[in-house]
């Protein structure tokens, strides 16, 4: 009876995600369509742009498309500008859904804008047929929009707040079992706290830095599986994005830094070689300090950018193929893909929080143990 | 993939993050650790507990077992003493028989003594008596002869013997 019941789910699931992506494809195809229309660019006429397609997935952006079956909706989500001139709100709705430049968005201080690929440039600042680097801050005011993926964050943190909430109600009684919801969690709390925080940071000392742990932890955790999920209110990229992923390892590094004990600021500005080597041993000591946060940043940004890239990429093959055949084909892989990504999800959550309490521990440890800390990280 | 303004999301992220961070610290982490280790707590003394009270009631079975076999031991004492005493009282009560009766014969034999006694007096008494009226009668026959009587008497009272 629920295995049945069961399968209808799971038949159901795939129809909606199926027919949420292929609407999206569809309407992308007439966004593009109309842009293309619109720069009488005839090369592209027909053709179906996989790179289009695959980096709208996966970018950010300042509308936010609801993509159901039975509701199909575009929320044009507020823009945020801190100008030359102050502060500036408006609706992204003023773009209308122009990414290529063309529409000039004047606000009520007088400024004028243009969105070129999802990044807002001063209009008067911009050359003809310039296309300039996000980096470019003398050419464009800072955003601080509500953009799809700061919705997407706010949506992650809401759920993993609701569901932490609850749980901690259930725990009122304390001598109560742990039932419903935190059954499910509690034996991660503890796998967190017992193969995670005291292994790397030590008994006593791991409790002050639990909090932090477990954020990080069900953050990415949710983040990732809520990314899996391709409709919505769910598929955001937000773990495979490299601006969330620099902020979380950011706040490694800030941790990591600001407990670092006398032996770890010792082991890094007096290492234990011949101080003849110093003059090699002290950058590359320095140097390791922020490598490690990077190659947080970029493993677990690479690694779920790579699953979204792929999945979308073997559904574009239905639309590239131009024939139903391929169907079955793509569909048996993108199945094949998620349960995949539904290992990796948990994986890169879990290899995230391990190397964050590695490196907090090697930075409070009273004894210098690098060489395991350095063997755990090549291996992963 | 396009990069896109990285303030942005740098901005909410961090934002959202600390936010959420302090609200899960105090909602969340700190009410469900506490738990978890407070229950942990109260498992491990539950167990502690209960090995307390094995032990105790291994030492209170061992405690029977002392009291038993100290009782044991006291019976048997006991038992051992009342059949000393039993014996004793027997060995006292045959030794006083005993010397009741050697008092008995003692004095039996000192009533059969002097009836002894008083039986030869009688007896001496008759002999005598015997005696005198034989010898009269002898006498009285025989005196005719001075002489013979005279050497009769003699035989005679040589003759006597006292016991």
């Amino acid at each position: 009876m629920t295995n049945k019941l069961f399968r209808y789910l799971l038949a159901a699931f795939l129809l909606v995600s199926f027919k949420a992506i292929s609407q999206h494809h569809e309407t992308a195809g007439q966004h593009a369509e109309k842009s293309e229309h619109q720069t009488e660019n005839t090369e592209h006429d027909e053709g179906f742009d996989v790179g289009e397609l695959v980096s709208h997935h996966l970018a950010d952006s300042h509308d936010y498309q609801f993509e159901l079956p039975f509701l199909h909706k575009t929320i044009h989500l507020p823009v945020i500008l801190w100008t030359n001139k102050g502060l500036s709100v408006f609706p992204s709705s003023k773009f209308k859904g122009d990414n290529q430049g063309k529409v000039i968005v004047t606000d009520d201080k007088g400024n004028k804008y243009v969105r070129l690929h999802e990044v807002i440039y001063y209009a008067d600042k911009l050359g003809e047929h310039e296309h300039p680097s996000a980096f470019d801050f003398d050419k464009r005011p800072l955003n601080f929009s509500v953009t799809k993926n700061v919705t997407g964050i706010f949506f992650s943190f809401i759920l993993l707040f609701l569901v932490m909430y609850l749980t901690a109600k259930v725990y009122q009684n304390p001598k109560k079992l742990p039932k419903g919801i935190a059954g499910f969690v509690e034996p991660i709390i503890i796998f967190i706290r017992d193969d995670v925080a005291i292994p790397n940071i030590g008994k006593a000392k791991y409790e002050k830095y639990m909090p932090y742990l477990l954020t990080v932890f069900f953050f990415i955790l949710f983040s990732n599986l809520i990314g899996l999920i391709p409709f919505s209110p769910f598929g955001y990229n937000l773990t495979g994005n490299i601006y969330i992923t620099f902020v979380l390892a950011i706040f490694t590094f800030i941790i990591t830094t600001l407990s670092g004990n006398k032996h770890y600021w010792k082991h890094i500005l007096t290492p234990d070689v011949p101080k003849l080597l110093w003059p090699i041993m002290i950058p590359i000591e320095i140097l390791s300090m922020f490598t490690k946060p990077f190659a947080l940043m970029v493993r677990l940004f690479a690694n779920i950018l790579a699953g979204h890239t792929i999945m979308i990429s073997l559904v574009a093959l239905i639309f590239i193929g131009g024939t139903l055949m391929v169907a079955p084909v793509s569909g048996f892989f993108v199945i094949f893909m998620s349960f995949i990504e539904l290992m990796v999800a948990f994986i890169q959550a879990y290899i995230f929080t391990i190397l964050s309490a590695l490196f907090i521990g090697l930075a409070i440890e009273e004894h210098g143990h690098e060489h395991e800390a350095k063997h755990v990280e090549h291996t992963i | 993939m396009n990069l896109t303004s990285p303030e942005t999301l740098i901005f909410w992220m961090t934002l959202f993050f600390l936010i959420f961070f302090i609200l899960l610290k105090k909602f969340a982490w700190k009410p469900i650790l506490n738990a978890v280790k407070e229950r942990e707590e109260s498992i491990e003394n539950a167990l502690l507990e209960a090995d307390k009270a094995r032990e105790e009631m291994a030492r209170l079975k061992a405690d029977n077992q002392k009291i038993l076999n100290e009782a044991r031991a006291e019976r048997d004492q006991m038992l051992k003493e009342a059949k000393a005493l039993k014996e004793q009282i027997i060995n006292k009560a045959r030794e006083e028989a005993q010397l009741e009766a050697n008092k008995e014969i003692e004095k039996a034999k000192l009533v059969i003594e002097s009836e002894k006694q008083a039986a030869i007096k009688e007896l001496k008494n008759q002999v005598s008596e015997l005696s005198v009226s034989i010898a009269e009668k002898v006498l009285g026959e025989q005196l005719k002869n001075k002489e013979a009587q005279l050497k009769q008497v003699e035989k005679l009272v040589s003759d006597i013997k006292l016991n």
